[in-house]
């Protein structure tokens, strides 16, 4: 398994997604996935074998990059970038348990669909994407926290120690602590505008459901024909509720004459 | 990074057959435990030798603390691990693939039987037959696979030994290293002068990557131990509801119209009494793997699901025999068609079995 396999695994999503949620995974795919790969393993591949302590002192480095560096940068992105991509597959998994309850449905009812279309985001899935969305962000902005709090974004170019068996308190030295600095704030960067993506998307979800419900609630007040649509029910139920509704208005009509 | 292809691509065909609790745990192990050994933990493991120091000159102590103290690497272990906890998968896996071979073989031969009914002649039982093993053996039934007999106990099978091998790495994991990595190590072993203190490189990182892989084992174990019962509760459901329909139908016989031409099972009407024996004879005669998995009770009860599924369906389903031949004689009949193997002996291995 690899960075490539994660992203055939992912390739499903983004037509479940909306506009920003494919902006999302590009932006996750080519800022950060693929910087990952090609950059940054290669800035961090000499970590430990560079960071070179002043002293003789057997096991001192080894002691100091150890109290300095609890974890590497490296492996927090790495386990960000699964972490945060994982919550889509929840609605992947969504959409293919509508599609299967979909194929029972027509199998007992002889071609009549109870999903119009099993990816279109009403009822339960759009409450299971705002989810993902949600763990998303949440993953995201845990992640960059324990960056902050381990590292401050910061990589100085020396650290004193004075962990046993050091005998005193020695200077340890980093490898490349600038170019480290400049690809940190990258990847502060790409996670924060990730989780700005996120939250707009969140909004824009939102807004939409708002603004269908304030519409549905103005035509109800003014034409008088309105039938309430179940928000819960699907969309082929609705819209034979609705037939079923126009048929007996129109009888109804038809019956005095 | 090692190439988990191979074993990637076997475990997605075994996507498509498991249940919603199996792929849950195929994800989980592909996700959280396959792609962060080959990602995040093996670059972490990268250096353990080359930065494992000992504060002593002596040529070969290092070398031979290593090698006391970190008997199998973290990395090696975890692979380990998984291979052994995916093999069970497999084996589902290969039953599957089995009864698809098998009942692709059933199609070729009900091919063969249509083209021959097509010229004119008569080959009814022959194909009725047929329908019967294809219903017995029979994968998919809307689209779920069909959990019962053979591949029942194999699902049943597999989630055990999956918990089992579980258990015994987290066990074995635990002997060995415990769940935490100390900075300093202490050896004394030859050629090492004395007692030597030794230096891990990254033990605070590989102790969260160890406790990350341990909160995945025990996820895993979970999500089996969760399985299990499912799997147990809703196959004892399904047994309680049969023998519910079974007890109704037969507490509402009526006698079918006279004038049938051929026995046929309607709506409301009882079944013929040889009818049900047909089908069990021609079961209890067929040689097969999955004819040992069923017992006589399972067998007249999924004949009499088939009959009530087919009312329900509201199919009518008929058995064209000739009018005047007693039951006697059908069976025999049927017996002289088809060439039965003498011997019901079916653990052996035939050569035509699957290929994986």
């Amino acid at each position: 398994m690899n960075w490539m396999s994660l992203q055939v695994l992912l390739g499903g999503v983004s037509q479940y997604s909306t506009a920003f949620g494919r902006v999302w995974l590009s932006v996750v795919f080519v800022f950060r996935v693929l910087v990952f790969v090609v950059a940054i393993q290669q800035v961090w591949n000499d970590e430990q074998k560079d960071f070179i302590c002043n002293t003789a002192q057997p096991g001192c480095a080894n002691v100091c990059y150890n109290k300095f560096f609890p974890i590497s940068h490296v492996r927090l992105w790495a386990l960000q970038i699964i972490f945060v991509t994982c919550p889509s597959l929840m609605v992947v998994a969504h959409v293919k348990y509508r599609e299967m309850k979909d194929e029972k449905y027509i199998t007992l009812h002889k071609g009549d669909h109870l999903y119009v279309n099993p990816g279109k985001k009403r009822g339960g899935l759009w409450y299971t994407y705002i989810l993902s969305l949600m763990f998303k962000a949440g993953f995201d902005a845990g992640f960059l926290y324990i960056l902050y709090f381990l590292y401050h974004f910061d990589m100085p170019n020396v650290t004193k120690c004075t962990e046993e068996p050091c005998p005193n308190t020695v200077d340890c030295y980093i490898s490349r602590p600038t170019e480290k600095k400049i690809f940190t704030l990258f990847m502060v960067v790409s996670s924060s505008v990730c989780i700005f993506m996120c939250i707009c998307e969140i909004f824009y979800l939102i807004n939409n459901k708002v603004r269908k419900f304030l519409r549905k609630r103005r035509d109800r007040i003014t034409d008088s024909n309105y039938r309430r649509v179940d928000p819960t029910a699907s969309s082929t139920q609705n819209l034979s509720n609705l037939e079923k509704a126009k048929a007996a208005a129109e009888e109804k009509e038809s019956e005095p004459t | 990074m090692g190439d988990w292809s191979a074993l990637g691509k076997l475990l997605d065909k075994v996507q498509a057959y498991s249940t919603a609790g199996g792929k849950v745990w195929l994800s989980v192990l592909f996700i959280f435990r396959i792609l962060v050994l080959g990602t995040a933990v093996e670059s972490a493991w990268g250096d353990e030798q080359s930065a494992f120091k000992c504060n002593t000159l002596q040529p070969g102590c290092e070398n031979v603390c290593y090698d006391k103290s970190f008997p199998i690497s973290h990395v090696r272990f975890w692979v380990l691990q998984i291979i052994f906890v995916s093999m069970p998968t497999l084996l589902y896996l290969s039953h599957i693939v089995f009864l698809m071979h098998k009942e692709e073989k059933l199609n070729k031969k009900e091919e063969k039987l249509r083209d021959i009914q097509s010229k004119g002649e008569d080959v009814d039982v022959l194909l009725r037959k047929i329908e019967i093993k294809k219903f017995k053996y029979g994968l998919e039934d809307r689209g779920k696979i069909k959990m019962r007999g053979g591949i029942f106990y194999t699902y049943i099978m597999s989630i055990v030994l999956k918990s089992i091998f579980e258990v015994v790495f987290l066990l074995i994991q635990w002997h060995l290293y415990g769940f935490t990595l100390s900075a300093v190590y202490t050896c004394q072993k030859f050629p090492c002068p004395h007692k030597v203190d030794c230096f891990l490189s990254r033990p605070t990182e590989k102790t969260v990557f160890i406790i990350f892989m341990l909160v995945v084992s025990l996820v895993s174990l979970a999500l089996n131990v969760f399985e299990f019962f499912y799997v147990i509760l809703k196959r004892m459901k399904d047994q309680i509801r049969e023998s519910a329909k079974n007890f109704e139908s037969a507490c509402n016989i009526k006698p079918c119209p006279r004038n049938l031409s051929s026995y046929g099972y309607y709506n409301d009407c009882s079944a013929p009494a040889p009818v049900p024996n047909l089908g069990y004879n021609l079961d209890t005669g067929d040689k097969s793997n999955s004819s040992d998995n069923y017992d006589k009770q399972a067998n007249e009860q999924n004949w009499t699901n088939y009959s009530t599924e087919q009312n329900q369906l509201g199919q009518t389903q008929r058995f064209p025999y000739p009018e005047k031949v007693t039951l006697g004689k059908d069976l025999l009949l049927l017996k002289e068609l088809e060439p039965r193997p003498s011997s019901r002996a079916s653990s052996r291995a035939r050569p035509d079995d699957l290929d994986i």
